[in-house]
């Protein structure tokens, strides 16, 4: 009976922050800004502390797991003596797959346990009290630009990611295993289309930040404002990140490409 | 409106004393336009009570806050007081009955005209709550850029003429890590006066502070409320500080206020609470050790 209890309990606590979760969302994005000028510097401020910073840890990224993928690709596709498709592998796996879904969990890890711990340490310190207490709202003035700022810079980020690691899986496969340069880029031109490939990338990265983005700043939101509260809300946000964009991954590609 | 114009005028010459002139004929007019009220009493706390937790922080408690006055809320360490700014400010809402300030009911307030009473009120919270990605200067420049039209000449003016008051002109460049406890908490209240409110909230503001700091606090405190007819209500459990400023005080203990009057009303005070707090016993009314067990027993206990 305890168990049946508890289990609607957390049943009910689960719908019940969906719901003011999505209010929080909904009030942060369509409350407009009274300064128009004010909202894009701080909209450009985030864009560079979110997105400008994350740059490094994705371009790494991107050339790694395309050198590998070249390197497996090529060990497996040469046994069939059809090494020259590795550019068509590549492409493929990067921009319908590997780009939005690496480039989510990396920036979950990144920039979303980032936006956690400094919203928590806000509320820490009753900056987001005195922004309340100054009669503005904290929800356009703090959290807004965040969410607006990880939202756009996201799908760049993951088309940036792909083109790294095609370029260094180029790199790789044609400078050093010795695939035909001429093969390569026509097995990607011939395969890779761009409303089916790059566009449902995109969208899939896209509906990736927005779930990243939102538990991010939500945690930080309505963390406990202490140093142990702030740590969990920071591990939920990374733990809550992956496992959404992994669930949402699956959903979205037997949606775009389970036409089977 | 006609007037404002007119001052903006005497603005264009870009001399400073027209600059200063113009500024606060703003002020005046905008008070002159939105206030009316001539009303003793400030704050108005009738029948409020307020649980969190499960636990009782209020029980029907009434007070009032005059106008213009220092208020001194005192009390032990958690009984309340920050919930009470919090409850004026309109950051929690009450279980029960009212708070009225400045005749705006807050519970009953459309978010709008709870934004609007904000903007006449100015908090220094206890950890000074510096936004900490801005510097001295924008700190305090925020609330100008965020309601008046002023311009950056304008807003520079002001800004400045707020840290003189609090003698941190010099460090308007700062950013809020490099400073001091004290430092932070006056840069604060610099912010919290950039508007001209009709009422500041301080809270704790002497606490960790070292005899200088507190000094130089009591002072601006007072200042600030003879000099503009600030409502001042300050929460605070450091004794001397508090009465020494104080017009009227309010000692609350257990949900409940205890006693209500002047500090020499609280001082000449037999009642066994009272005495206990300001003589800081140990033991008395506010028992020393938290409810328990009995001892023998606790120890005795086996499993």
């Amino acid at each position: 009976m305890g168990l049946v209890k508890n289990l609607f309990a957390g049943v009910y606590g689960f719908i019940e922050s969906l719901g003011q979760s999505g209010i929080f969302l909904f009030q942060s994005l369509f409350r407009l800004p009274i300064r128009w000028g004010e909202a894009i510097r701080l909209y450009v401020r985030q864009v560079y502390s979110v997105g400008v910073l994350s740059l490094i840890i994705i371009i790494v990224s991107g050339a790694f797991i395309g050198m590998v993928l070249a390197l497996q690709g090529y060990s497996i596709l040469t046994s069939y003596g059809s090494e020259s498709a590795v550019g068509q592998l590549l492409a493929l796996t990067l921009l319908r797959e590997l780009g939005p879904v690496v480039t989510g969990l990396l920036f979950a890890g990144r920039a979303g346990s980032a936006l956690t711990a400094e919203i928590g340490l806000m509320k820490a310190t009753e900056q987001l009290s005195s922004y309340e207490m100054m009669g503005i709202d904290p929800l356009r003035r703090v959290i807004a630009p965040r969410l607006l700022a990880g939202i756009t810079c996201m799908p760049i980020l993951a088309l940036i990611f792909s083109a790294v690691g095609i370029w260094a899986g180029m790199m790789v496969s044609v400078n050093w295993l010795g695939v035909y340069e001429g093969s390569f880029w026509a097995s990607m031109q011939q395969s890779v289309f761009f409303d089916t490939d790059i566009m449902n990338g995109i969208i899939k990265s896209f509906v990736f930040a927005i779930a990243v983005v939102w538990i991010a700043v939500y945690q930080g939101y309505v963390c406990q404002p202490t140093s142990e509260g702030i740590g969990r809300a920071t591990t939920r946000t990374v733990v809550m990140g992956s496992l959404a964009i992994l669930g949402l991954d699956f959903l979205l590609t037997a949606a775009m490409f389970g036409d089977f | 409106m006609w007037f404002i114009e007119g001052f903006q005028d005497l603005h264009e010459r870009n001399e400073f004393s027209w600059r200063i002139f113009y500024y606060y004929a703003v002020l005046v007019s905008i008070r002159f336009c939105y206030r009316e009220s001539s009303v003793e009493v400030y704050i108005d706390v009738k029948n409020l009570s307020f649980s969190r937790g499960g636990r009782a922080i209020y029980d029907d408690v009434t007070l009032q806050i005059p106008k213009g006055k220092i208020t001194a809320v005192m009390g032990p360490s958690g009984v309340g007081k920050t919930t009470l700014l919090r409850l004026i400010g309109g950051q929690v809402m009450p279980n029960s009955g009212t708070v009225t300030v400045d005749g705006v009911n807050i519970a009953q307030a459309s978010r709008k005209e709870l934004f609007e009473a904000r903007r006449r009120m100015g908090m220094l919270f206890q950890s000074g709550a510096l936004f900490s990605d801005m510097s001295v200067f924008e700190n305090v420049a925020l609330p100008l850029q965020e309601y008046t039209d002023f311009d950056k000449t304008m807003i520079r003016d002001i800004v400045l003429m707020k840290l003189q008051s609090v003698g941190l002109r010099g460090a308007a460049h700062l950013m809020p890590s490099e400073l001091s406890g004290g430092m932070a908490r006056r840069a604060a209240l610099a912010r919290a006066i950039a508007l001209d409110p009709d009422l500041v909230m301080y809270d704790e503001p002497f606490a960790g502070q070292d005899p200088i700091s507190k000094g130089v606090l009591v002072e601006l405190i007072q200042r600030l409320n003879r000099a503009a007819n600030i409502t001042s209500v300050l929460v605070s459990h450091d004794v001397e500080e508090s009465l020494s400023i104080a017009d009227h005080v309010c000692l609350l203990s257990g949900g409940k206020v205890i006693l209500s009057g002047t500090p020499e009303e609280v001082r000449s005070s037999t009642d066994e609470r009272v005495v206990q707090f300001l003589q800081g016993h140990a033991d008395g009314p506010v028992a020393f050790h938290y409810p328990a067990p009995e001892y023998r027993e606790q120890l005795l206990e086996r499993n």
